[in-house]
């Protein structure tokens, strides 16, 4: 054994201030954190996190599996919108194989990553309206969550931990079943949204707990590396989808809200807007697949790039009864696909900011390295300098309000 | 002006003249390898320079290459120019006996943990870096398990081989 990590200082029997230990299974810190703190009163003098509690070796274990059997990886990282993670591989293969996605297939996808943002963000926000003392708002949202869930579970047959869609596109057409959910949430969203916006945005206890808690300057955000949401808090209008669109998301008319000072409320404020801009994507994008069925009826059938069927699982009835069909399914299954060599960075915008895959490929059927950048591990090394001479409660809402998240810290 | 690939080769070799090499482009990002020692003084310059003015570490990650002598470890940054919004990757390699690479954390806050999760897996030595110790991994570990050589799977076991993975290896 090497020495322990809990160093009390030698004089901690004579010391004024108090070390607390905080984590790492905590009802207020949402996930497995630790932090030991050191207080004085109800002042955070400083804290050191440790975290690792839940590492899994991803980057390892993608080293040894075949390029389809990756995705299931990435629905761990970030586990409240996972299908942006497996959007992003997705995306960060089709790049380095070169495959150009039909309209209508990036149009889905569109839908559902803005389905997942929204679930994100109802998640964080009514968890920070949690932790400042309402409950109510929490209850209201998460029902829109399981409508989420449920179109998720119509479209791929999971809800959390998705696995969705394919290399080139999705494992099947969304289904008409598909379509009325989504309906049912377009129709019945906004106005519980609106009641939750009621409760909470001009709240005055909710206003005086959370402004001025935890603020960050966008200098010093940009130098640790923020991104999303917790960065546009901040005044910074960085945006994945706008700075380099991905899935056709240059067709689609949406603001960047952003904030001012970078507290607890703006990242709030930021998120709520947020949520409003992507229900207003997945209403352009619903249009604009209905445009394009009106006008290319055949269309209607496409859910997968017809380059990517090389990585795409041939539909069953093909497999049963064509040979062509058969061999593809059999090479993917048994993840006998090679990818070209080449090194690729592809990043979308996930739920907490820019979610980066730096993939080295050697010409093998694995890659060689695949890193992950996750923004939770990037910006919560922040976390220290943002509560410092803070109040501890206001730590506890600064750390559900950037929205950390264990599986995206660890990896 | 907008900033291009080319503005910044051309503006990188005249501040090094003939040490950055290994030019390349992969699907339009702009990629070169620097010398070990130099790499915070190229940093340096690309945050300072005013038209340069990569401001933000996307990403800091290594690589290990067991086949390659005497540059078996590489550090791979990820930088990124938000006003001009134009990305570019610097490599370094250095030799797996003494990987000793000058930190970034001076330059970006963001680089601490950062170097801190590549010193665990790879065994980098970030030289000046305030607080080099393990991060995802036990404190106890002995050895930098994103190293080629400590393969996924138990060694013991023979029915599994990376043959079916399409890179050599024999099955017994």
């Amino acid at each position: 054994m090497t020495e322990h990590h809990i160093k009390l200082s030698e004089e901690s029997l004579q010391k004024e201030t108090t070390t607390l230990n905080l984590g790492p299974t905590h009802p207020a810190t949402h996930g497995v954190f630790q932090n030991i703190m050191e207080i004085d009163g109800e002042r955070v003098l400083d804290t050191v996190p440790t975290i690792g509690y839940i590492h899994r070796a991803f980057e390892k274990i993608a080293e040894r599996r075949p390029y389809y059997q990756i995705t299931t990886l990435t629905d761990r990282l970030n586990y409240c919108s996972s299908p942006i993670n497996n959007m992003g591989w997705h995306t960060t293969i089709e790049k380095l194989l070169g495959i150009k996605i039909p309209k209508r297939v990036d149009y889905l996808r569109v839908i559902i990553m803005e389905l997942s943002r929204i679930s994100d963000h109802l998640v964080c926000n009514s968890v920070v309206a949690v932790d400042t003392g309402a409950l109510t708002g929490f209850t209201y949202v998460f029902q829109f969550r399981e409508l989420i869930y449920e179109i998720f579970e119509e479209v791929c047959g999971s809800r959390l931990t998705t696995n969705i869609g394919r290399v080139g596109g999705f494992e099947r057409n969304f289904t008409v079943a598909a379509f009325t959910k989504l309906k049912k949430f377009m129709d019945t969203f906004p106005k519980t949204m609106k009641e939750f916006e009621n409760l909470m945005n001009r709240n005055r206890i909710f206003m005086d707990r959370c402004i001025g808690a935890g603020p960050i300057s966008a200098e010093r955000a940009l130098n640790y590396g923020f991104t999303g949401p917790n960065l546009r808090a901040t005044g910074v209008d960085y945006d994945v989808r706008v700075a380099q669109p991905y899935s056709s998301y240059e067709d689609f008319d949406f603001k960047i809200p952003v904030g001012t000072v970078g507290d607890v409320y703006d990242r709030y404020m930021v998120r709520n807007d947020e949520i409003w801009q992507s229900y207003s994507i997945i209403k352009q994008a619903l249009e604009k697949i209905e445009k394009i069925e009106r006008e290319f009826p055949e269309q209607k059938e496409i859910f997968y790039a017809p380059e990517a069927d090389h990585f795409h699982l041939p539909p069953k009835e093909d497999v049963y009864t064509k040979m062509e069909a058969l061999i593809y399914q059999f090479k993917i299954i048994m993840g006998e696909i090679d990818a070209p060599a080449g090194e690729v960075y592809h990043s979308v915008e996930g739920g907490n900011g820019e979610l980066g895959f730096y993939l080295v490929s050697d010409g093998g059927r694995t890659p060689y390295r695949l890193h992950f950048r996750r923004p939770c591990f990037i910006y919560y090394q922040a976390f220290p300098e943002m509560v410092r001479n803070g109040f501890f409660s206001d730590a506890i809402i600064t750390l559900s309000s950037l929205n950390v998240i264990a599986g995206e810290l660890d990896a | 002006m907008v900033l291009t690939n080319e503005i910044i080769k051309e503006k990188l070799n005249e501040k090094f003249p003939g040490v950055l090499v290994e030019w390349g482009e992969p699907y339009g990002l702009l990629t070169f390898r620097a010398p070990a020692e130099l790499n915070m003084k190229v940093m340096q310059f690309l945050y300072d320079d005013e038209t340069l003015c990569f401001r933000f570490l996307t990403d800091l990650t290594g690589v290990h290459f067991p086949d390659r002598k005497g540059e078996e470890l590489s550090v791979v940054y990820h930088l990124h120019n938000l006003k001009d919004n134009i990305r570019l990757r610097m490599k370094i390699y250095v030799p797996v006996e003494r990987p000793d690479v000058f930190t970034a954390t001076q330059l970006f806050s963001a680089a601490n943990w950062m170097e801190r999760e590549t010193y665990d897996f790879f065994g980098f030595n970030f030289v000046g870096h305030p607080n080099l110790i393990r991060i995802l991994n036990v404190d106890e570990m002995d050895y930098f398990p994103m190293r080629k050589e400590y393969p996924m799977e138990d060694p013991t076991r023979v029915d599994k081989d990376d043959e079916m993975f399409g890179r050599g290896g024999t099955i017994v």
